[in-house]
């Protein structure tokens, strides 16, 4: 198998996008520490899932925004597995509102889990990697963070932020062959867009030259060929699956 | 002592010869480190003698005698 031997942590795997990733990467072989902030139930799920069809998995705890839970997580995962070779940090929320509505704790929030969570958790895993001269980084964004969408400057900054800070570790972490690429989704059904109105749902349709909304293991797949051997001379990407709706 | 023990480190992480290694040599000029092979360096060094090396302190590191002078200065041991 593709990551066999292999070791690899989902930040935010508890549902959704993440959910996907973790459970595919570890039908590849990998060994996967599930992390979640507060849905234990369904990380333990997750890890219930890999484990049936034979795969090995662990749950950890950690709000990605604060550094003193993720270097516990850390030293948690390498207690665990002895190493570290893939981080994926898909951990994210929304706090929706338009600029002039938009609260401190809305923008902090974002900004906190989705871009300082992404700071956190790389400088962590790099510390890691650098030492054994290989690693993946990969870092999922969103087609919000390169087109903007009304009612989500947060959002989209945060997104936006993920995708240079990406490029500017990947040109750092090069030299040590550790490769670093963003996923940017699309609009993919999870519980974060089952919350939009069915007006919004509709109307983002329209935009989606493929005609239908992503599935995460549309997403799924890509992180597990951008965690494989297969993709060694890639790094510093932005990889869209969106159904076209960026070109 | 603690140069043999700088000394083994450098060899390790850098790639170079042994022989190559003086009190003299200048990481990046003499033994082609690069900004990041030195921090690795200073977090290889921390944990074998275990201490804390500030940014302020490792800025001002050029040479392995320079790294000799720190540590007999900081070191717990
Ligand atoms: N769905 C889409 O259409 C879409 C499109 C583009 C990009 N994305 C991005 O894809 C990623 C996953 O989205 P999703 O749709 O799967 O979202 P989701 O269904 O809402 O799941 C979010 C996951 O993130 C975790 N999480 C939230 N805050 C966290 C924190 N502070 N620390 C650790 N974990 C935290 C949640 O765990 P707990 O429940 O335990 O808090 C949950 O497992 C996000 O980064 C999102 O921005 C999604």
């Amino acid at each position: 198998m593709e990551l066999e031997g292999r070791t690899a942590l989902v930040t935010g795997a508890s549902r959704g996008i993440g959910r996907a990733i973790a459970v595919y990467l570890a039908e590849l072989g990998a060994q996967v520490a599930v992390n979640y902030s507060s849905s234990e139930q369904r990380a333990i799920e997750v890890v219930e899932a890999i484990k049936e069809k034979g795969g090995r998995a662990i749950a950890v705890k950690a709000d990605v925004s604060n550094l003193q839970e993720v270097e516990a997580m850390f030293e948690k995962v390498l207690n665990e597995f002895g190493d570290l070779h893939i981080l994926v940090n898909n951990a994210g929320i929304t706090r929706d509102a338009l600029l002039i509505r938009m609260k401190q704790e809305d923008w902090d929030a974002v900004l906190d889990t989705n871009l300082k969570g992404v700071y956190n958790c790389s400088k962590a895993a790099a510390k890691i990697m650098i030492k054994k001269r290989r690693g993946k980084i990969i870092n999922i964004s969103s087609v919000v963070g390169v087109a903007g969408n009304a009612g989500q400057s947060n959002y989209a900054a945060a997104k936006a932020g993920v995708i240079g800070f990406s490029k500017a570790i990947a040109r750092e972490l090069a030299p040590r062959n550790i490769q670093v690429n963003v996923v940017a989704p699309g609009f993919i059904e999870t519980d974060m867009t089952a919350a939009l109105p069915e007006s919004i749902r509709q109307e983002m349709l329209k935009q989606i030259p493929l005609g239908r909304y992503g599935d995460p293991m549309d997403v799924a797949y890509v992180v597990g060929f951008l965690a494989s051997d297969k993709s060694q001379y890639i790094t510093g990407q932005v990889i869209h699956v969106d159904g076209g709706m960026i070109m | 002592m603690i140069f043999e023990k700088v000394r083994d480190i450098i060899v390790e992480q850098l790639g170079v010869d042994a022989e190559e290694v003086t009190l003299d040599s200048k990481f990046i000029d003499d033994l082609g480190a690069d900004s990041l092979d030195i921090v690795e360096l200073i977090m290889a060094l921390e944990e074998e003698f275990d201490m804390e090396i500030p940014d302020e302190d490792a800025e001002k590191i050029s040479t392995v005698g320079d790294v000799v002078e720190y540590i007999k200065a900081h070191s717990k041991e």
